[in-house]
């Protein structure tokens, strides 16, 4: 599992990186003459309702999916982690108000609230990120401050404590990395929830506006396409369920790895 | 019993009070003037002032919160700027069809989830298991956005089975309500297949097994049974990944519910109406979390002694 995952995530990547380079057409180039034409040897996903051709607008979204899941998991685990590591140390009030606003922002159905913001910030790349970001890190906080109340327990933390050391150290050195596998299995689930987000938004008309290839935006032009033309939706589409999928795949098997009561109960 | 009713009610006013107000503030993350956003860039300045006095953006922070927060609690959310009725009669007028949606799909996932998920579990390792598995990380990989004009191109399209959109008879529903179901479906049944595998390794399986009870039943009335508390846990919780994905199965499929009030009202500029649908399936979410809630402490003690 673990292998196929990395092996789809692999192949999407290097099409995200090398694709748009080795296709021979621009994804902004329209040939209004052909639009919505068929799969053919030329296009092999056929052209869109501006005669783009999709293949080389799948490979060109293939690199926002990327830029998106990539910053939201690294901006959102890095703040969870911090907040979580500080409620789980300190308790007290810091735990309180830390605590407050992660049951607050998890009282809202995820995605919901990414649309909610950016239906007042505004449909744009930037806002998608900020949106998802804000509603990513929580997962983290909340995982890592379990982590942490357990490890603030541990003798050798103990140990350290009594040898003097300072409480950046503690965290930094011997609270935090008990934490990272978990948080690493939550990053590659998050990445697909991120990329998943990213074209709920997007197709619902509040994400990456048009012409940039996104894959959401693009579902979302072959809605009114889906009589005449389904292959405007077909391959954007697949290319998500894939992508997604790989990731999917990749945090199973970690998770498998990593706790192995997990593995005995597959 | 009652003890621990209080304190889960008592614990879930700071959420409400939260909900509220990050509701609240989101009119206030508009960026620039939200009057002028709502009205456009070619309102006169009169009129303009006069919506401005008319949400009460005019006064001070503190006023505008308590009226706010007042108006919740009395069910008051104000007037929609796009059809100038109460917000709660525009929300309320499409609940029943969100409703319909929502439970139509909880109900095409537990019917499929369960009984494959027990499969699996029972048929552990098996080709049978195998397949069920994969096709449950593939219906949690499928978008929502996607699986549902994929199920109009073949079942709308192709074959001609079902109507492409709208809202009224039977055939109507069923393309939604799949799409919405199958990726709780896809959970559901990982969560079954787990749960049951884990039961059926316990001791009063062997002790059933031993005693001459049929395969069917030690796994049905025994390991099943017992099994239900985490399955009951996740249909609750998924709810509000229900609701949250209805707002894209209501647009794929113009089902007249208020997930496209949302959409509808976002694309308008209609804030009043945006905060009210937001708030209103943030509440629904977290009163289903504490009905769970109160669900599992009913159904398993251990928990209200905690």
């Amino acid at each position: 599992m673990l292998r196929v995952g990395a092996l789809i995530v692999g192949v999407a990547l290097l099409a995200a990186l090398v694709g748009p380079a080795i296709t021979p057409f621009d994804p902004a180039h329209q040939q209004l003459a052909l639009r919505l034409a068929a799969p053919s040897l030329a296009h092999p996903f056929g052209l869109d309702e501006l005669g783009r051709d999709i293949l080389a607008r799948v490979l060109a979204g293939a690199r926002i999916s990327f830029v998106v899941g990539l910053t939201v998991v690294i901006v959102s685990s890095v703040v969870g982690t911090l907040l979580g590591a500080i409620a789980g140390y300190f308790g007290g009030r810091v735990d309180d108000v830390i605590s407050r606003v992660i049951d607050t922002l998890m009282a809202f159905p995820g995605l919901l609230l990414a649309i909610a913001l950016v239906a007042v910030l505004g449909p744009s790349l930037v806002n998608v990120l900020v949106a998802l970001t804000i509603i990513g890190w929580v997962g983290y906080a909340r995982l890592v401050r379990g982590q942490v109340l357990r490890a603030r327990e541990f003798e050798y933390v103990q140990a350290a404590r009594a040898l003097g050391a300072g409480t950046a150290r503690i965290l930094w050195k011997h609270v935090i990395p008990t934490a990272i596998p978990a948080v690493v299995v939550q990053a590659t689930l998050g990445m697909a929830g991120a990329i998943i987000g990213e074209a709920s938004l997007s197709f619902l008309g509040l994400g990456v506006q048009p012409p940039t290839p996104s894959w959401g935006t693009m579902l979302n032009g072959g809605r009114a396409h889906i009589l005449d033309a389904p292959h405007l939706t077909l391959f954007p589409g697949l290319a998500i369920a894939l992508l997604v999928l790989g990731l999917n795949f990749l945090g199973d098997g970690l998770r498998d790895r990593i706790d192995p009561r997990s593995h005995t109960n597959r | 019993m009652i003890r621990f009713l209080i304190r889960r009610l008592l614990l879930t006013i700071p959420v409400l009070i939260g909900v509220a107000t990050l509701v609240f503030s989101l009119i206030h993350l508009v960026p620039g003037d939200p009057v002028q956003a709502m009205l456009g860039e070619s309102a006169s300045p009169q009129d303009v002032a006069q919506l401005r006095t008319k949400l009460g953006l005019d006064r001070p922070l503190y006023e505008q919160y308590v009226t706010f927060a007042a108006g919740v609690v009395r069910g008051d959310l104000g007037v929609s700027l796009r059809t100038n009725q109460p917000v709660t009669t525009v929300i309320f007028e499409r609940m029943p069809a969100t409703m319909e949606l929502a439970v139509s799909a909880m109900v095409v996932a537990i019917v499929f989830a369960i009984p494959l998920g027990i499969i699996a579990a029972v048929r552990k390792d098996t080709r049978i298991d195998h397949a069920a598995t994969t096709l449950a990380l593939v219906g949690i990989s499928m978008p929502t956005f996607w699986l549902g004009p994929l199920l109009a191109i073949i079942f709308s399209v192709w074959l001609g089975w079902f109507p492409v959109s709208g809202r009224g008879t039977l055939a109507n529903l069923v393309l939604p309500a799949i799409t919405l179901g199958a990726p709780l479906a896809a959970i559901l049944a990982r969560m079954t297949r787990a749960s049951v595998l884990e039961e059926l390794r316990e001791l009063y399986v062997l002790a059933a097994r031993a005693r001459g009870v049929s395969e069917a039943r030690a796994v049905l009335a025994h390991a099943f049974r017992n099994s239900l508390i985490p399955i009951v846990t996740v249909i609750g919780l998924q709810f509000g990944a229900v609701l949250t994905g209805a707002v894209i199965t209501e647009t794929i499929f113009a089902w007249p519910g208020v997930g496209r009030l949302l959409v509808q009202s976002i694309s308008a500029r209609d804030y009043p109406a945006v905060q009210g649908c937001i708030l209103l399936i943030a509440l629904t979410y977290v009163s289903m979390n504490l009905f769970i809630d109160v669900l599992y402490g009913f159904l398993d003690p251990r928990i209200r002694y905690e």
